[in-house]
């Protein structure tokens, strides 16, 4: 059984077994078919239109079968890597060892907001970015420079005390747990994240930085621990709803899963700590 | 100077078009669903312009009938449930107006030119 574990307490080797494996998918190609998947969806998925993965209540389950899909990427490489989190509200330094030379590296420069060391780094020649908004090849990261604070605990725990799943109109201007998770409302936590890191994160091509990952992997603990603060709380919509991914229709892009296929994660991996 | 693309050649900020697009009246029949009105502005060295586009939406994939360029180069652009505005290149944070909108992209920029909208 894959074990998910807080970044924090990865040991050196399995820092360097998950910096690898993330490597190799990047040098055959595989990487930027997530990045491009990714992108794809974020310019389709609109508030008044078809929606999947985003700004919709299929946001979270659509996110945990596609980190899960990478994840086994990942372990086609080696089979012992599992998707680290990032708990954001305790690791909230630009100085946390999530941003050393020996994992994902640290903030960019000042001048081009390029990143310049660390695995990374455009310089080593096994990071080119290709798939972005401009043409610029090298990975790019605002650490904490445009003015917004990594969410709190506390902040977290008054969006995980929201009982009901998601509400009409079923997108970013809904009440509930998942668009304040989510952060087009309220106190903003998963928007936010993306916002601090700045550079490609706060892009449509956000999984050009490999933390991409690690932040999504936090945002799906969270939704296992309000499912557990919750248990009588469901996904929602459960029928049929216009350009929404009810409870048991097929998300794209892969047709053959449903947001109820993904309410349980347990048969596929476990969290460190419960 | 590289070869021009057809979405330039379609709607690729000339003088003229833009100029047109200006002089439109502000409160016609197309602003009512388009919203915010038309700008063209030299920001950070930056020409960026708005304007709307009923009908040319056919790559914005159902995104509102407005088109933002930076140096004639579309940014792909969105408008939320609550009448803010997101792009390809700020996402995740809202900008009240397509023209802050453009004003953030520039600056992320830091002069590299759009890509082609895929």
């Amino acid at each position: 059984m894959s074990v998910r574990k807080n970044q924090a307490h990865l040991t050196a080797n399995e820092k360097r077994e998950f910096v690898n494996a993330l490597l190799e998918l990047k040098r055959s190609g595989r990487y930027d078919a997530f990045v491009s998947t990714h992108n794809g969806f974020i310019m389709n998925d609109t508030d008044h239109g078809d929606r999947v993965a985003h700004r919709s209540p299929s946001f979270l389950p659509w996110h945990r079968k596609f980190l899960l899909e990478f994840e086994r990427e990942l372990q086609r490489v080696n089979s012992s890597v599992t998707i680290p989190y990032w708990d954001w509200t305790a690791d909230r330094s630009p100085d946390s060892s999530l941003w050393a030379d020996d994992f994902l590296g640290p903030t960019g420069r000042s001048t081009d907001g390029q990143v310049m060391t660390g695995p990374f780094a455009y310089q080593t020649g096994n990071w080119p970015i290709s798939i972005g908004m401009d043409r610029r090849p090298y990975l790019r990261r605002s650490l904490g420079s445009r003015g917004v604070q990594l969410p709190t605990r506390a902040e977290v725990n008054s969006v995980l005390a929201m009982a009901t799943y998601d509400m009409p109109p079923w997108n970013s201007g809904s009440d509930g747990f998942r668009n304040h998770l989510e952060g087009w409302r309220g106190v903003d936590l998963h928007n936010r994240v993306h916002v601090w890191v700045g550079g490609h994160m706060a892009t449509g091509a956000s999984p050009n930085d490999p933390v991409f990952w690690l932040h999504h992997c936090f945002i799906d603990k969270l939704w296992d621990e309000w499912q557990r603060a919750h248990p009588d709380s469901g996904y929602l919509p459960a029928t049929g709803t216009a350009n929404v991914v009810g409870l048991h229709d097929p998300m794209r892009p892969w047709n053959d899963t449903t947001p109820a296929d993904m309410l349980d994660h347990t048969p596929h991996y476990t969290y460190d700590t419960a | 100077m590289s070869g021009i693309t057809r979405r330039q050649a379609l709607y690729g900020g000339t003088a003229a078009l833009i100029g047109a697009a200006l002089t439109a009246p502000a409160a016609g029949a197309a602003s009512t669903r388009s919203g915010p009105t038309p700008f063209s502005e030299v920001y950070n060295g930056r020409q960026i312009q708005g304007r709307s586009t009923p009908g040319a939406n056919h790559h914005h994939h159902g995104g509102p009938d407005y088109t933002v360029f930076i140096d004639g180069k579309e940014l792909h652009i969105m408008q939320n449930a609550d009448g803010s505005w997101v792009s390809v290149i700020n996402h995740y944070e809202l900008h009240s107006s397509p023209r802050a909108l453009a004003r953030a992209a520039v600056n992320d920029l830091q002069g590299a030119e759009l890509s082609p909208l895929p």
